[in-house]
């Protein structure tokens, strides 16, 4: 007769990891958008490019370890860490970048620890540390220029060829430093006003970036009104770079103000789409502002003292090694006690 | 030659200050460790069956202590030389077969009606588990049996049987998930058994 | 209004509660046999009172509590019993128990009662016995007994008396229809176990879905000191501690009961039992019981005799068996499957939940966990399910403790939420029984060690009084031959100094100790398994006590005649014994040398060693039985027939062996021929 026994509970609630996935690549569409519209095709083609080679190195790895492929794909979470990357990496990177950068996020930073799940470090940010590192010149200078800023603004195919290495003209044509590096390098011989006057800072705050953040902030908004993360480790990292942007950066005379910080780079992307990947980072409330914070105070201090630019990705992992052992003194006081057991004391 | 005497007597110095806050430190936190030989025997089983060629448990996590080998412990099984082998932190190596199997939860019992009442196997039980008298029937306490069946031997008229504790429902529990086919959970295989249906 | 608090987590499931609870409670009807298990309650299993053959009458104790923590059990209807044997209960683990069986005859006939119309003429005691006795355990789902839980510890005052009507479980309509329907037997039950505890506040929860059973408890409620309160919907609000942590705002301490902060919690369907017992004297032989789900095609609640069949039941409701369907006894949320529909109903069913696979899907194929923290957030637990998940999957048992694994309610919450369908209650589950079971054992072993060594400190200290008897025994002996021999050397006989005497004394006193030592050998040496090492240590020790034996008699000879003589028989029966060893020994090598004789290899099969080890132990094992019978013969006549019975049965033992012996040699020997002319 065939009943089936099974251990409750019966009832499942409606979410399954492979729909949150789905719709965190939704939620990146405004941005993605957003960057297009701003800084031409490369993004787009990134994207699509870093998708696909994200998807081909995961079924790759899953057949060499003999898992069932189509089941693993199915959480999409290869295509997450692919978009990500897409979104993260310059739009006229070139091809290969993309390739080693996405190929090394899912084979080494992803399967290499045991799989989905088991990675300590967000495989995204590590497979953009290391072009980073390994590719500094292509890194830095293949930052598109914002279109309205071009005469002549590079077609699609233009784009396509350049990326992938067809094109024989010059890309410096089409390219500029992102806004958190002008800034950086000008204010140190010059003051606040003179500096914004180069056309990358645009109107308001960054030409065009302010629009990709506003828009990866409304895609993350969009997430936590979803309920895909909460809002504590991205308030609490936004909160962070700005108090301390505003603490030491006041003067804009010195450093770079609050608003550059918050509205331009990947500020937003990291807030809501990378510091808040669940699997590296730390799980209690109070854990997550922790850890969300000390992103916040990362990136600023690496963006205002550190070499590069952006410091998204290097904060982000830093942080990812800390989360064990902010988890360890973050356990939520349970139930019924008074005080919650936090740090390594076994003994009760 | 006054830059490497200071030198010398900088090091020197500091090397003073470091081994007093080591020694300090060494004295201060000192942890008072259980004797390896009670953490060992706290590990045994304390089945005192003498399977492993010593006296009972005791003495055997004595001869460990003293280097000897960890698996010769049947009653205990993997889960003791595994945690052994933790616990000294040496490699875990199979039951050596010389001493016996790896058997289940045994309790002795007295087919009462054929004792004689010799009290033999009082004699030989290492745990008094055994109540009886002279020429009075015996029977195992079945709580405190150890299953050692150190008592099957000398009793004359062999009334003694080892029997496995069944499972009922008061010890009944819940099965690990991962190691449950029909659950979900193990189409995530590990490494180590790849053999996986899709 | 009373001010209400909230706990942390919780989810909001379907309720899928109005499939059932829109017709009054029906009454399910008499079934042809009942099934009653022993143990429906925590605690001791009772015991049963009557036997195979008894007729027994409707509300008729048939098994009675035994131990503090049990409840007692009656007959439903009036029958006969046929079998008092194991029977499968609705357990997780579809396993057996020990259970009456009951045919019905139909009459339904009431034994006697003993009503009482005002519950406040008996003493407290008396309530409470009476409510033991009526066989009422906690209706809500755990079963705990009801008068152990109304008799709290002494220190503790209840101060606040909740009943729990929250239902928070979907599906489940009992309590609801209950409620609405009985409102008064509520009432009523709630008002005398008030009268026990004499509480500062009576409370009744319940979940704002039902808005009817409110009116109807507020209804009966008036004129009362009992409050209803209503509390917003949420899972699992209906759990304990969380209703505890809604109506008072106070959390029960891990590790202690709700009674030591004050607070009494008991079920709505627990406080109409109460009412029954105490006011009609009738015992807890019937509950209200939701039958619900898709398979069943009248849903709806019904009043059903404890220890129906369920196969019963689900055929008079209209049960329609569908493939990959499941039949679960509670809700969904923390119900368990049933392994087969020939349960019968218990005093905790409080639903019956047949469900098609496609109301309750099947379990999705585990994902990984992507630490989405979705399950610490509906946690009513306040616990990590997600690390907790992690140290039950790697067997870390003891993290999982220090992660508080013990406070998880097995609410389900965590599960539900978990996009990746990962099983989480039950690795909780199994990490319980896991780390239990671990505790247990290192009692028992801890249990084992102390014994162990209080024998070996026993034996020692019994070795060290014969010592001290010895003692004292050699030396009153050697006082009096000093003193002997002080007479002599007064008498004015050259003969040995006094100093002389005594080592000479002395000497004897140790040759006495040696010979006690052997004859104590003797007796330990019951062990039979006589291998050859072992003869011949025994022979070498002794042929050692022999000489030194004969040594001292040499020289008790000369000092001390009378000694002597003992010693000389002592000698005597040691060369015996050294005679007795070696002849053991060349038989034993006799024995190895057959065995040597053929190949150590074995074939398959158990290897020719084995089986001349066997034959060896079962030799050895005939000739014990048989001195021990040389010695009953003697001494214990009454022995002699069992241990003849043993013997013959060890005679064939021994001719078996012997048998599989010869037969492995045989074998091996034509094996090798056959091998060596190929
Ligand atoms: S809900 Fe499931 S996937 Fe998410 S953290 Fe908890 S166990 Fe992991
Ligand atoms: S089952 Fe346990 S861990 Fe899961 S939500 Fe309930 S109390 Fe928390």
């Amino acid at each position: 007769m065939g009943l089936m026994t099974i251990t409750s509970p019966h009832a499942h609630g409606p979410r399954k990891t492979a729909n949150l996935m789905r719709v965190v690549v939704i939620a990146t569409l405004p941005g993605l958008f957003a960057l297009t519209w701003f800084f031409g095709w490369g993004n787009l083609i990134n994207v699509i490019w870093c998708s696909t080679v994200a998807l081909l190195a995961e079924s790759a790895i899953l057949l060499i370890r003999k898992r069932p492929v189509s089941f693993y794909l199915g959480d999409y979470s290869a295509l997450v860490t692919g978009v990500l990357l897409g979104l993260a990496l310059p739009p006229l990177a070139p091809w290969w970048v993309s390739v080693v950068a996405v190929g090394f996020a899912i084979i080494v930073a992803k399967h290499l620890y045991g799989g989905m799940g088991y990675n300590p470090f967000n495989p995204a940010m590590v497979g953009f540390a290391l072009v980073l590192i390994s590719f500094p010149v292509a890194m830095t200078t293949s930052w598109a220029a914002p279109t309205h800023l071009l005469d002549n603004p590079m077609s699609f195919l233009d784009t396509l060829s350049t990326i992938f290495g067809f094109s024989t003209q010059s890309i410096d044509a089409f390219t500029m430093a992102t806004p958190l590096d002008v800034y950086k390098h000008e204010i140190s011989h010059s003051v606040a006003e003179d500096v914004v006057k180069n056309p990358v800072f645009g109107q308001f705050i960054a030409h065009g970036w302010e629009w990709v953040n506003i828009a990866f902030l409304a895609g993350g908004l969009f997430l936590m009104k979803k309920g895909v993360f909460t809002w504590h480790t991205p308030i609490s990292m936004l909160f962070a770079l700005a108090l301390m942007s505003l603490i030491f950066g006041w003067d804009a005379d010195q450093t770079t103000p609050p608003l550059l910080h918050l509205f331009a780079g990947a500020t937003m992307l990291g807030a809501f789409f990378i510091a808040t990947d669940p699997v590296t980072s730390a799980v209690s409330p109070q854990g997550k502002l922790i850890y969300g914070a000390g992103i916040g105070i990362l990136t600023y201090v690496i963006r205002t003292y550190g070499s590069y630019p952006d410091a998204i990705a290097f904060s982000v992992l830093l942080m990812n090694f800390a989360a064990p052992l902010i988890d360890v003194y973050t356990q939520p006081r349970t139930y019924g006690y008074a005080k919650a057991k936090r740090g390594t004391k076994e003994a009760e | 030659m006054s830059i490497i005497l200071s030198a010398i007597l900088t090091l020197l110095a500091l090397a003073i200050v470091f081994g007093a806050i080591l020694g300090f430190a060494a004295i201060k936190f000192k942890v008072e460790g259980n004797p390896i030989v009670d953490e060992i025997d706290n590990l045994l089983p304390q089945t005192q069956c003498g399977q492993c060629g010593f006296p009972g448990c005791r003495p055997y996590a004595e001869a460990i202590a003293n280097g000897e080998e960890i698996n010769k412990c049947p009653p205990g099984g993997e889960v003791t030389i595994q945690s052994l082998a933790d616990l000294l932190d040496v490699e875990a190596t199979p039951l050596d077969a010389e001493h016996g199997e790896e058997k289940g939860k045994q309790v002795a019992v007295i087919r009462e009606d054929e004792c004689i009442g010799c009290t033999k196997c009082i004699q030989a039980c290492p745990v008094d588990a055994i109540l009886g008298a002279a020429k009075q029937m015996h029977t195992v306490i079945a709580d405190e049996c150890t299953g050692c069946d150190l008592c099957v031997e000398p009793c004359p008229v062999d009334c003694i049987d080892m029997v496995l504790v069944p499972e009922d429902i008061k010890s009944w529990t819940w099965e690990n998930p991962g190691n449950q086919p029909q659950i979900a959970g193990n189409i995530i295989a590990t490494d180590k058994a790849p053999e996986v249906a899709v | 209004m009373k001010q209400i608090w909230d706990f942390h987590g919780g989810i909001h499931p379907k309720e899928n509660k109005e499939q059932s609870n829109q017709d009054g409670i029906s009454d399910a009807g008499i079934p042809p046999r009942l099934i009653l298990p022993l143990q429906q309650h925590i605690g001791h299993r009772a015991e049963p009172v009557v036997s195979v053959g008894d007729k027994v009458l409707k509300g008729q104790l048939i098994a009675k509590a035994v131990g503090a923590i049990s409840v007692a059990v009656h007959a439903p209807t009036s029958g006969s019993v046929t079998a008092i044997e194991d029977h499968p209960v609705p357990h997780a683990s579809g396993m057996t128990d020990l259970c009456v069986l009951i045919e019905t005859d139909g009459k339904d006939s009431w034994c006697e009662r003993t009503p009482c119309e005002d519950y406040s003429t008996l003493s407290k005691d008396e309530l409470l016995s009476r409510i033991r006795n009526a066989g009422i355990a906690g209706m809500g789902g755990a079963g705990f007994p009801t008068a152990i839980k109304l008799h709290p510890p002494r220190q503790d005052k209840v101060n606040t008396l909740i009943l729990n009507g929250a239902e928070c479980e979907p599906y489940i309509t009992s309590d609801d229809r209950l409620m609405r329907e009985r409102a008064s037997e509520v009432i009523l039950g709630l008002e005398i176990m008030a009268y026990i505890l004499q509480p500062g506040e009576c409370l009744i929860g319940v979940e704002d879905n039902k808005p009817e059973a409110i009116a109807a408890l507020r209804e009966a409620a008036k004129e009362t000191q009992v409050e209803v309160v209503t509390i917003p919907t949420k899972y699992p609000s209906g759990g304990e501690k969380q209703l505890i942590k809604i109506l008072t705002g106070s959390e029960v301490p891990h590790g202690r009961i709700p009674a030591d902060i004050g607070v009494m919690c008991q079920n709505v369907a627990t406080a109409a039992a109460v009412y029954r017992a105490i006011r009609f004297g009738e015992p807890l032989i019937s509950r209200v019981t939701t039958m619900t789900g898709d398979c069943i095609a009248n849903k709806g609640n019904q009043n059903v005799l404890i220890g129906t069949p369920i196969d019963w039941l689900l055929e008079q409701n209209g049960y329609l068996n569908q493939k990959g369907s499941r039949l679960v006894m509670g809700g969904p949320m923390m119900g368990f499957t049933l392994h087969d529909t020939k349960l019968p109903v218990v005093k905790t069913t409080n639903c019956l939940l047949a469900a098609t696979n496609k109301e309750l899907t099947p379990p999705q194929p585990a994902q990984a966990c992507i630490r989405c923290g979705m399950c610490s957030e509906v946690c009513p637990a306040e616990l990590l399910p997600q690390q907790l998940y992690w140290f039950a999957k790697g067997q870390e048992f003891e993290k999982a403790e220090h992660h508080n694994l013990f406070d998880c309610i097995e609410c389900g919450a965590c599960s539900y939420v978990c996009p990746s369908t990962i099983p989480l209650v039950q690795y909780y589950r199994y990490a319980k029984g896991e780390i239990k079971q671990i505790k247990a054992d290192q009692e028992k072993s801890n249990q084992a060690r102390e014994r162990f060594e209080f024998r070996q400190e026993r034996i020692e200290r019994e070795k060290a009084e014969k010592e001290a008897k010895r003692k004292a025994r050699a030396e009153a002996a050697a006082k009096a031959q000093a003193a002997k021999k002080e007479a002599a050397a007064a008498k004015g006989t050259a003969a040995s100094s006094p100093t002389e005497g005594s080592t000479a004394n002395d000497k004897a006193a140790a040759i006495q100790a040696a010979l006690q030592r052997v004859e104590a050998k003797k007796q330990a040496q019951t062990a039979p398994e006589v291998t050859l090492e072992s003869l011949q240590k025994k022979l070498l020790s002794a042929e050692d006590k022999l000489s030194k034996m004969e040594n001292a008699w040499k020289d008790a000879v000369e000092n001390n005649p009378e000694r002597a003589e003992k010693l000389a028989t002592a000698v005597e029966s040691s060369k015996t014994n050294v005679a007795k060893l070696n002849a053991q020994i060349s038989e034993m090598n006799k024995g190895t040398g057959q065995a040597g004789g053929s190949e150590p290899q074995a074939p398959v099969g158990p290897s020719i060693e084995e089986l001349q080890k066997n034959v060896d132990k079962a030799k050895s094992k005939l000739q014990l039985m048989l001195d021990t019978l040389e010695d009953a013969k003697l001494n214990h006549p009454d022995r002699v027939e069992k241990l003849e019975r043993a013997i013959t049965k060890n005679h064939t033992r021994v001719s078996h062996a012997e048998t599989a012996l010869s037969e492995a040699t045989n074998a091996k020997k034509t094996t090798e021929s056959t091998e060596s002319n190929g």
